[in-house]
């Protein structure tokens, strides 16, 4: 039994956890970034498409939120490669990574857009708006912003999620972890630095999201 | 160049594991419901120091991935001398963890209740416990019930992860497989269905629930994890 906690072997490694929360960014930055803009399209395709194309991003929504992202992300990795598509594992962690943020997205936003009320889209429709002016003025910037909360806890979850991608060799925060454990043996404080890392990402995450949200929805009151 | 082809086999060992998949997730949700009563009830408490004691039990869980909290449990605790097996670190962990967000979810049903039961209860000469568990707990077990539903389909899910510490249950199954096999769009085709034949039902179970509960409610209860990474 060890004594007392050390962290001085582990801060020396600082370059090494840096660039490995580097990585994390980078890689919850860009799958936000795709999923967002999966979750517009799919949104929009699931309101307005015609009924296969609604149904067809109905079964990716079901499928992708009821199985686990690891088990998605080992799909990725493993079975493109065999289509011809020779992915590294960052590859392979964003488009896994992505495809499972654009579900939640679609679906939140979705929801965003049911929501508006009736009235509103009539409405507009009196006052002699273009289908394509209805659907980007009156339905889609306020769904978004009515659902902004919902979507930034998602992406919050997002940066959390990328935890996981060590599990096919991506170099991120958590795989950093693991190497150094291995190389100081000091299991516990290693994982109590790296969970202080990941919890003052989240929360300057969510200060960043509230800060975004206000100035893009300050119009709303 | 694989070992060997995708058999009835390899579907039966598939299948097998699904049963600790279960397992780890009735686990889960029994710990995390039994410590989310007890999260919630602090956080609602009268005593200031306990609640902020579980809001800060709360933001370690909520605010940091999972898999380091795994890791911390299942490597971190040979700090204190002992080297847990795989399954106490997971049912540990996965308790902890849905112990937070089921308080979350707990307490936005517990206050969702009007004030005047606990002013009604307290001029009936009721005590904090009696009050929460004669009047409060009994009404808010209806809004309590779909987000719960819906945050076992997360746990379920969640229990993929513990294959990272070992522990053989259906994505490390999964994984075995996949390397003798090396057919990966069959095996995790397989488990991905295996999983939502898991978890659709329960989705849609929670939906419904949230249907019928809709109507004559004060107040919907905001599942803190409708949606969730993992």
């Amino acid at each position: 039994m060890q004594t007392a906690l050390q962290f001085g072997p582990i801060l020396v490694h600082l370059d090494l956890l840096l660039r490995g929360l580097g990585k994390t960014i980078q890689l919850a930055a860009l799958s936000i970034l795709f999923g967002t803009a999966i979750g517009v399209l799919g949104a929009v395709g699931r309101s307005f498409g015609p009924r296969f194309v609604s149904w067809i991003i109905a079964a990716y929504v079901e499928l992708i939120r009821n199985t686990p992202l690891l088990i998605q992300l080992y799909f990725v990795f493993f079975s493109l490669p065999l289509f011809g598509f020779k992915l590294s594992s960052n590859t392979a962690a964003v488009v896994a990574l992505s495809i499972h943020l654009g579900a939640y997205g679609t679906e939140i936003l979705r929801a965003g857009i049911e929501a508006i009320p009736e009235g509103q889209i009539e409405a507009a429709k009196s006052l002699g708006l273009s289908r394509y002016r209805i659907i980007r003025h009156v339905m889609l910037v306020p769904a978004a912003s009515a659902v902004y909360p919902s979507l930034s806890a998602q992406f919050i979850l997002q940066i959390m999620g990328t935890s996981i991608v060590g599990a096919i060799a991506a170099e991120e925060l958590t795989a950093v972890a693991n190497n150094l454990v291995m190389q100081t043996f000091r299991s516990f404080e290693v994982y109590i630095i790296i969970a202080v890392i990941y919890f003052v990402l989240v929360q300057a995450a969510s200060l960043l999201f509230a800060g975004i949200g206000k100035l893009m929805f300050r119009w709303k009151v | 160049m694989s070992l060997r082809d995708f058999g009835p086999n390899e579907l039966m060992f598939l299948l097998l594991a699904t049963r600790w998949t279960i397992l780890l997730a009735l686990i889960a949700f029994a710990g995390g419901g039994l410590i989310g009563l007890i999260v919630a009830a602090i956080r609602v408490a009268p005593a200031r120091p306990l609640r902020w004691l579980a809001a800060g039990y709360i933001q370690f869980f909520m605010g940091t991935p999972i898999l380091i909290q795994l890791f911390m449990a299942y490597y971190g605790s040979s700090f204190l001398g002992y080297r847990p097996d795989p399954w106490v670190a997971a049912a540990v962990t996965f308790s902890l963890n849905g112990g937070a967000f089921f308080g979350e979810i707990f307490r936005g049903a517990i206050e969702a209740i009007p004030k005047g039961q606990w002013e009604a209860a307290t001029a009936l000469g009721f005590r904090f416990v009696r009050t929460l568990r004669l009047v409060i707990i009994p009404q808010a077990a209806r809004l309590m019930l779909p987000p719960t539903v819906g945050f076992m389909v997360q746990i379920v899910k969640t229990t993929s992860i513990a294959s990272l510490i070992g522990l053989t249950e259906l994505a490390r199954a999964a994984t075995q497989v996949n390397t003798v096999t090396f057919q990966p769009v069959m095996v995790f085709g397989i488990v991905s269905i295996i999983y939502f034949a898991l978890c659709w039902p329960l989705s849609l179970y929670a939906s419904y629930l949230e249907r019928r509960f809709a109507t004559g409610m004060t107040r919907k209860v905001e599942n803190p994890l409708v949606m969730s990474a993992v």
